[in-house]
């Protein structure tokens, strides 16, 4: 794409063709305004096509084994361990980098910061798709997916936190493709929907807090069920919730930065100059709200530990391990974060970003496998496991990207305002 | 600015007021109180000191259950040295509701045997944790499960503190939970004591009210001074279970693959603390947050209407 970009092509951002009184069809939109043979050309030019090819070549074999050998085929998962990384990857660590979706809603259209508008969509966009995904990873996960809408309207167990998990994670899909169906009606040159929900704005927002501090502390509520399999040190009845909740807020904007990073660097081409020109500063704005989350977070953590007096914890085994997350994963990023805020620096900020996304995603595979069942055994992945984990996440990326390359996202709609 | 009336606040306030209380009740009813099971509910108690080993009650279930033919017959010894995953003994798996594992006890001239199946709790955590009310505490005291609304998340094996539910991951196309359900549809409905119980040689297991096991439990513990251990494992461990325990003074339950670190709370207890603010997010969050909404946008507010006069 590049090549093209400074051979002079511009991608479509307008209804009509430059110059000529014609609209772009919707096979033209979707080509990005490139000719069939020239798309196929810069699809071949990209080397992150080829390793996706060669995922989708080992994935895809091993993806449909799964289903027809059944998940004692593709997975380690036994009698005692009967999560393994499908759940602790894709919906475990997934939901939480997804938050950005309700925090960016929640500056832009809650507290009216305009000024963080630039990157609203990309917050709400990076916000879709880790539900998404999360859902196909649960898809690939569950014994019967066949069954998902059964706690909808078959079978209804209200008392159970998964019960709130399902209902809340599909009502937010929803009102995440609402929250998005302006971008998608600029591209289509609709009218109506993006009034819709323009007029409907601020309802939608308030309906992600809601769903969003409740399931994001809903999937930590899930290990309050497994009091004695979860090392005390990473399990409390009283702040779990509270201490996935938390967490998810700098993981959502952690996630931002990193994802802006990578469109910016990657994407180019596509990003007009209201995002590049605005991007560090909103990213130092950003860094601002993760450095107090991870502060909230630290503190809530260690009143944790105090509640249930567990300080002489720290000294075992497990408590150096405990300690090690907090430091690399907490600490270090809140660190980063202050001292990007203090140079007022966006290149620390995101280095933060990238240190603060590990220490999330170590947090939850933490606690969904490694510390988990502490007094059996440790479990170690099947490598088809890891496989299908490999090519569901790709399939995310190249979602993420089809999208980025053609909604108005990273780049202004022509004749059109945010 | 829209001009809110009267009319339309009432609406608003009254519409929000009923969906907030519709949802909120719901959650509450479900989040508090306890419900410590059925009063007449059923038990066995389990005196692990008069077990010989001889794991006819395993042959019993498999009877009764239906289940595949194992790999060595029920009389072969040998099981006992067999260890899975981690060292650990033997445990329930899809082809067996019940095993007997074998302790050496050091200083203890026998080893001490012990009968493991599902312990059929009074407020089970595989019940409170399914999100599709596959499984039912029966008044009669059993813990079953209903394979066709199974989705398969498996958060009931998650949450069971035993590790009693076991799964058919070999199967594609129907995997569902597989654990003991004290025989409930061919004996306990009936009034009958489970298979394994009566197929005992060796009256390790008494079958009857489970208050009255309670009593028995410690009759035995009073009347033999000095031979039991004093902890009826499962009166009160985990909110109560209905199959309970009881194990020699010299072998205590630790050592012998109980779990003594449980507490007494019923695992849901521990739940309830996040259940607890569903209802206070779905009500307070939306006024909060509106308030917030209209408290930071207030500059703006003010700033059209003066350009409006």
């Amino acid at each position: 794409m590049k090549t093209f970009a400074k051979q002079g092509f511009e991608p479509v951002d307008t209804l009509q063709k430059p110059g000529v009184a014609v609209p772009w069809t919707f096979a033209e939109k979707m080509l990005l305004g490139l000719s069939p043979g020239d798309y196929v050309k810069q699809l071949v030019r990209n080397p992150l096509n080829w390793f996706f090819a060669l995922v989708y070549i080992i994935g895809v074999p091993v993806l449909l084994g799964r289903f027809y050998y059944g998940l004692g085929w593709a997975t380690h998962g036994s009698y005692d361990y009967p999560w393994g990384l499908f759940l602790g990857w894709g919906l475990f660590c997934m939901v939480p980098l997804s938050a950005s979706g309700f925090m960016l809603g929640t500056t832009v259209e809650l507290f009216g910061r305009k000024d963080f508008k630039p990157l609203e969509r990309l917050g709400l966009l990076n916000g879709l798709l880790g539900y998404l995904f999360a859902v196909v990873f649960l898809q690939v996960d569950l014994g019967q997916p066949w069954r998902l809408i059964y706690p909808m309207f078959v079978s209804l167990g209200p008392a159970a936190v998964l019960f709130l998990v399902a209902w809340h994670v599909a009502t937010y899909l929803s009102v995440q493709v609402a929250e998005l169906v302006p971008a998608a009606s600029e591209l289509m040159g609709w009218k109506a929907p993006k009034k819709m929900v323009k007029s409907i704005v601020l309802g939608l927002t308030v309906a992600g807090i809601i769903l969003s501090t409740l399931h994001q502390g809903a999937l930590g509520a899930l290990f309050t069920y497994a009091p004695g399999k979860v090392h005390p040190l990473w399990f409390s009845a009283q702040f779990q919730w509270f201490h996935f909740f938390c967490s998810s807020i700098f993981a959502g904007l952690s996630m931002l930065i990193v994802v802006s990073t990578l469109a910016k660097r990657f994407l180019g081409w596509r990003c007009d100059a209201n995002f590049t020109d605005n991007l560090d500063r909103i990213t130092l704005g950003l860094a601002k709200g993760c450095a107090l989350a991870l502060i909230t977070y630290l503190i809530i953590k260690m009143t944790a530990i105090a509640h249930d007096n567990e300080w002489g914890l720290l000294f075992t085994g497990w408590g150096q391990y405990y300690i090690f997350e907090i430091c690399f994963g907490v600490v270090l990023p809140l660190m980063l974060y202050a001292k990007a805020l203090r140079q007022k620096s966006a290149r620390i900020a995101r280095f933060a970003a990238i240190i603060a996304v590990l220490g999330i995603l170590l947090n939850r595979l933490n606690t969904a496998l490694i510390v988990f069942n502490y007094k059996l055994y440790q479990e170690i992945p099947h490598w088809r496991e890891v496989v299908i984990v490999i090519l569901v996440y790709s399939t995310y990326v190249i979602v993420y990207r089809a999208c980025l390359c053609r909604l108005p996202i990273l780049y202004t709609w022509k004749g059109e305002s945010r | 600015m829209k001009k809110v009336n009267r009319r339309s606040f009432l609406k608003g306030g009254l519409v929000t007021g009923a969906a907030a209380l519709a949802v909120g009740s719901a959650k509450k009813a479900n989040a508090s109180g306890s419900f410590g099971g059925y009063p007449d509910s059923m038990g066995v108690l389990v005196d692990m000191t008069k077990c010989i080993g001889c794991r006819t009650c395993e042959a019993a279930c498999n009877k009764e259950q239906n289940l595949p033919k194992p790999d060595k017959p029920f009389d072969d010894k040998s099981v006992f040295e067999e260890h899975r995953h981690g060292g650990l003994p033997r445990r329930t798996t899809e082809k067996a509701y019940t095993v007997v594992n074998r302790y050496e006890i050091k200083g203890r001239e026998h080893p001490l045997f012990r009968k493991f199946q599902c312990n059929h709790c009074q407020e089970p955590a595989c019940l409170t944790s399914c999100f599709v009310n596959a499984y039912t505490k029966t008044p009669e005291g059993a813990v079953i499960y209903d394979e066709t609304v199974c989705v398969g998340c498996r958060t009931c094996m998650v949450a069971c503190p035993f590790y009693v539910p076991a799964y058919t991951f070999s199967s594609a196309i129907n995997p569902v939970v597989k654990k003991c359900i004290m025989c409930y549809d061919t004996r306990l409905k009936f009034g009958r004591p489970p298979a394994c119980v009566e197929a005992c040689p060796s009256g390790v297991m008494v079958f009857g009210k489970r208050t009255d096991l309670i009593s028995l439990a410690h009759k035995r513990i009073e009347d033999h001074p000095g031979e039991y251990n004093h902890h009826v494992y499962g009166e009160k461990d985990v909110g109560g279970t209905s199959w309970m325990y009881l194990t020699s003074e010299d072998a205590p339950f630790d050592e012998i693959g109980f779990d003594t670190h449980l507490g007494t709370e019923p695992i849901i207890n521990y739940v309830k603390e996040f259940l607890a603010i569903v209802p206070m997010v779905l009500t307070i969050w939306p006024a909060l947050f509106t308030g917030f909404h209209l408290l930071a946008t207030r500059k703006d507010t003010i700033k059209n209407d003066e350009g409006e006069k």
